[in-house]
């Protein structure tokens, strides 16, 4: 019977000793990129197209030195759960969370294969890293929150004696109240004021901005799903106290916002590239900060600075990729 | 399919057996179908972590989990028996309401347990692989679950609740209360669909309000192909064979996920999970009838 054991492990041996010596063989400029997606959705396929073009630019392509794996969780996180485990089993190079719960079934089933995430909204609140600048262990990503920031900048170049901006957010959505966090910030360093007003239905909007419209220079509309449906009224009321409205969404400019600056989603896949091609190329993962999608559409609604009065700075026009007549 | 992948299976499917347990209470032992589950999945999932987050012992967090999906069971219960509501119906509004109520209990869509304390932890500072540590528990409370349900049903009382099933009025002749059954058996189900729920974010580090989606299908799935490949009037056996069920449900899935190779697309992914379980079913009534075949031949 001992010796039936001996046979066995040497089998055993022999038989991991094989896998090992194959996979260490197998074709080293071969890179094997699995990608977790929560729901199929134009925003997030956009992202993924986005990420597989975004890599092929950069020389990893698809058949030749790319394995591009890809799975959809059908929108049930336990599935989410199920792929995770799948992917890992296969340890590819690396992993790719799109969307908050597929990212973290990813991080919950290893903490040695490195994992990007992308179109998460609040990789902090999601636990996914601890420190944005500097991140820990095997995960960094990319988030797709709006660039306040930059909405600033812009509300200043249109406005340039601007002194108060003034916002209507729902207190209940978790993606608007932290956009305001970071324009507050934002104002603060310019020495702007920031004059709230919250709606938490889309009926409470109109009454909202007709409460600050006479105290601020312009409405910043944020990307707030309560916003979004009641945009026409805000912009009514704007109209009628002769203010801009600015959009946290390029989509907003249809609706009447004079001026909104993001990306697509698209755009988001491409940036997702960057942080996929820096862990294929051994970068380390503390070295690689998590950031946000990054946008470079300047949308300008022409008709409604006109009927404003308000003048369009040239570089501005010169910039923008899109304008509404 | 990696040695990785199918003990995550198993873990999930394990974790699911209890989904399962809880829909064959509903279903097959008290003939009351109760489509509360995906409410009181994702409930337990976000009353655990949600206690958990506020610092309260994982534990404890996972009785709390076990109790809110009870509670779940017991409205349901409440609307049926006490309010007449048609038992489908009762389960569909505390299913709806169970959504908002999950939102308000985590304050958001989605609460991350990564990095906090779970029931895991302590064993998983054992020393031992993670992954190995968590089936490993997760079987264990597996067993005892299963152990207690045939304990339950085997006893006099469970007598009473089975029989509440099979025929009421005899229950009532005999002056057993059915209401009362139906409050217990629903409580009992959905504790146990809580206690998944909690397992499943602590396992693996979130909750999130869209989990519940389709549980009852995966229970009722799980229920109904154990029990095909595994029929028997003894208790025992039919609570090994839900739990049977759920495990190869979830083989089937993962099954369908590395079935890239004969070109199924990701979106194929539902369609293939089907086919696989539909000749699941299929395949031992094939077999049985090709030997009949040959025997008469």
């Amino acid at each position: 019977m001992k010796g039936l054991y001996g046979l066995k492990g040497i089998t055993l041996f022999c038989a991991m000793a094989l896998v090992v010596i194959s996979t260490a063989n197998t074709f080293a400029q071969t890179y094997k990129v699995a990608v977790s997606q929560i729901v199929e959705h134009p925003a997030l396929d956009a992202t993924r197209q986005g990420l597989l073009d975004g890599l092929k630019a950069k020389g990893f392509e698809e058949g030749k030195n790319l394995e591009f794996i890809y799975q959809t969780a059908q929108g049930n996180p336990a599935i989410a759960v199920q792929i995770a485990k799948q992917f890992v089993g296969e340890s590819p190079d690396v992993l790719v969370g799109i969307a908050t719960p597929t990212a973290q079934a990813l991080v919950a089933s290893t903490r040695t294969i490195p994992v990007i995430f992308t179109a998460v909204t609040d990789p902090l609140g999601a636990k996914l890293v601890k420190n944005l600048d500097k991140p820990e262990g095997n995960v960094t990503g990319l988030s797709d929150l709006a660039p306040v920031a930059q909405h600033v900048d812009l509300m200043q170049e249109l406005v340039p004696d601007l002194k108060a901006i003034g916002v209507v957010y729902n207190p209940g959505e978790a993606n608007a109240v932290s956009a305001i966090e970071l324009l507050k910030s934002a104002a603060k360093k310019k020495n702007l004021k920031v004059i709230e007003a919250t709606a938490l239905k889309s009926s409470d909007v109109q009454g909202a901005a007709r409460i600050i419209a006479s105290k601020v220079q312009v409405i910043y509309a944020p990307v707030d799903n309560t916003i979004a449906s009641a945009i026409d009224a805000l912009v009514g009321v704007c109209n009628q106290a002769k203010i801009p409205v600015v959009g946290g969404s390029t989509s907003f400019v249809e609706s009447g916002a004079v001026a909104s600056l993001g990306f697509d989603y698209y755009q988001v896949g491409i940036q997702t590239a960057d942080y996929v091609e820096a862990v294929l190329k051994g970068k380390a993962i503390s070295e690689i900060p998590v950031s946000f999608a990054k946008g470079s559409d300047l949308f300008l609604n022409l008709e409604a600075a006109e009927s404003l009065g308000i003048t369009i700075p040239e570089s501005m026009l010169q910039r923008a990729t899109n304008l509404n007549k | 399919m990696s040695l990785f992948a199918f003990l995550g299976t198993l873990e999930i499917g394990l974790i699911y057996g209890l989904v399962a347990l809880g829909v064959f209470l509903t279903f097959r032992i008290l003939d009351f179908p109760d489509l509360t589950v995906d409410g009181s999945f994702p409930m337990g999932g976000a009353v655990a972590a949600t206690a958990i987050i506020a610092g309260i012992n994982p534990w404890f967090a996972t009785i709390l989990a076990i109790m809110s999906g009870s509670m779940c069971g017991l409205v349901t219960a409440f609307l049926a028996v006490r309010c007449g509501i048609l038992h489908l119906l009762a389960s569909i509004l505390t299913m709806i309401a169970a959504f908002s109520i999950n939102i308000r209990i985590m304050g958001r869509p989605n609460v991350s347990l990564l990095g906090e304390p779970t029931i895991f932890t302590p064993f998983e500072q054992s020393g031992f692989d993670q992954f190995h540590v968590h089936l490993a528990v997760v079987f264990l409370l597996v067993v005892f679950s299963a152990l207690f349900i045939i304990r339950l049903l085997t006893s006099d009382f469970g007598l009473g609740l089975r029989a509440t099933g099979v025929n009421d009025r005899m229950v009532s002749a005999q002056g057993g209360d059915i209401g009362f059954f139906t409050y217990f058996g629903l409580a009992l189900s959905n504790g146990f669909v809580g206690f998944a729920g909690a397992l499943f974010a602590q396992s693996n580090s979130f909750a999130d309000v869209t989990s519940g989606v389709g549980t009852i299908v995966v229970g009722l799935a799980s229920v109904i192909l154990g029990q095909t490949l595994m029929s028997s009037s003894r208790i025992w056996v039919a609570v090994l064979a839900v739990i049977v069920g759920s495990i190869l449900y979830r083989l089937a899935v993962a099954f369908a996920l590395s079935s890239g190779m004969f070109g199924m697309q990701a979106s194929d992914l539902n369609l293939v999970t089907a086919a696989l379980v539909a000749v699941a079913l299929i395949a031992p009534k094939m077999k049985g009838k090709l030997r009949f075949k040959s025997v008469k031949g």
